[in-house]
């Protein structure tokens, strides 16, 4: 590989950000950064400079297993047609905020 | 003390706090679209914004003191150089971006140490002011602080850089504490901090991080450049101020 095409590149990290205490994580996007204290730094100047967030997490996207798009069939389909897989017959109960 | 010279004193005292952020609010946004990487550009920029937002609180303050009906962009745009107050630092050019960070660094120390002392003032909006633009600033000290000790401690040109960064910029760090009687009498009144308490806390926290970045604090003696609580500038506010006036000296009645 030539020096024009060498990957200079920071690593990359995903970022989750939670809304308010007690809510899930959820991804919010990507950042790079040489290190953790860099990454977590740029995740909340990047995802949350506008108080969007209350927690933040980073994590190395090479740590990331995914599922990839081949996997859709064998992964996720055989539950489709099996309803009492689904806990639609228990009612929440009142005072349960977080479960939608 | 007479209230008139109270009054003017905390006029003088809100010019110097806004006008230092404004001039380096101005300066810091000169980064934007330039920074080494997208996501230090966003953080630059926002650091920006934050002492943009601190300016309008702290300069409409001065208006409404001054009582003249000038407000924050009166104050902003319609003023030249000798009245500004900004520390010299402030206006100083942003050079690389290790200068940029030990500019960014060593107000952010200035700012941390007044305002955490400002939230116990007895003027009620110097006060508030503090209590909200402390905890901004307390990011900005983290930020900058993080990457003073990255340059300082990484490589040999990183390293070479923000210690060239410091001999140059130390010229005028004498400023920060040059102060006069508006800030005895402030202090006096119990509506700002005692000036050494800001100088003491500002030493211990450059101190500090300047070990954790291998970084010598320079002895320099001479030239030492000092009046900007008197409006005495470097030349390059006017440079400043010609291109943050000029649209609205040229177009007053203009809206965007």
């Amino acid at each position: 590989m030539s020096d024009e095409n060498k990957n200079t590149q920071w690593d990359l990290w995903e970022v989750f950000t939670q809304k308010k205490t007690g809510a899930p994580h959820e991804h919010a996007g990507s950042v790079r950064a040489p290190d953790s204290e860099m990454a977590l730094m740029n995740a909340r100047d990047v995802y949350s400079r506008r108080n969007e967030a209350v927690s933040i997490w980073v994590v190395p996207a090479n740590y990331i297993v995914a599922s990839t798009p081949e996997d859709q069939g064998p992964f996720f389909d055989p539950s489709n047609d099996k309803v009492y897989r689904n806990p639609n017959f228990f009612k929440t109960p009142s005072g349960i905020k977080q479960i939608s | 003390m007479s209230n008139d010279k109270i009054k003017s004193d905390l006029i003088e005292y809100s010019l110097r706090i806004g006008d230092t952020s404004l001039i380096h609010g101005h300066r810091l946004g000169e980064w934007c679209g330039h920074a080494p990487i997208l996501e230090e550009d966003i953080a630059i920029t926002n650091m920006a914004l934050d002492y943009i937002g601190q300016t309008k609180i702290i300069l409409n303050y001065a208006g409404e003191l001054e009582g003249k009906g000038r407000d924050c962009d009166d104050l902003a745009y319609r003023r030249d150089a000798r009245e500004f107050r900004n520390l010299l630092i402030a206006e100083c050019p942003n050079g690389d971006f290790a200068m940029t960070i030990i500019k960014q660094f060593l107000i952010s120390a200035y700012n941390f140490s007044l305002y955490s002392n400002l939230t116990k003032s007895k003027d009620e909006t110097l006060a508030a002011f503090a209590e909200k633009s402390v905890k901004e600033i307390a990011y900005h000290l983290r930020h900058s602080g993080d990457w003073v000790v990255r340059l300082g401690d990484g490589t040999d040109e990183s390293h070479r850089r923000i210690q060239n960064a410091v001999n140059e910029i130390w010229l005028f760090v004498d400023d920060l504490f040059d102060v006069d009687e508006v800030d005895r009498n402030i202090a006096e009144q119990k509506m700002g901090p005692d000036p050494e308490v800001v100088k003491k806390e500002w030493n211990e926290i450059v101190t500090s991080r300047f070990k954790d970045a291998h970084l010598e604090i320079p002895t320099v003696n001479n030239f030492l450049r000092v009046g900007s609580r008197q409006g005495n500038h470097t030349e390059h506010l006017g440079y400043i101020l010609a291109e943050m006036q000029f649209l609205p000296r040229a177009y007053p009645d203009a809206t965007w």
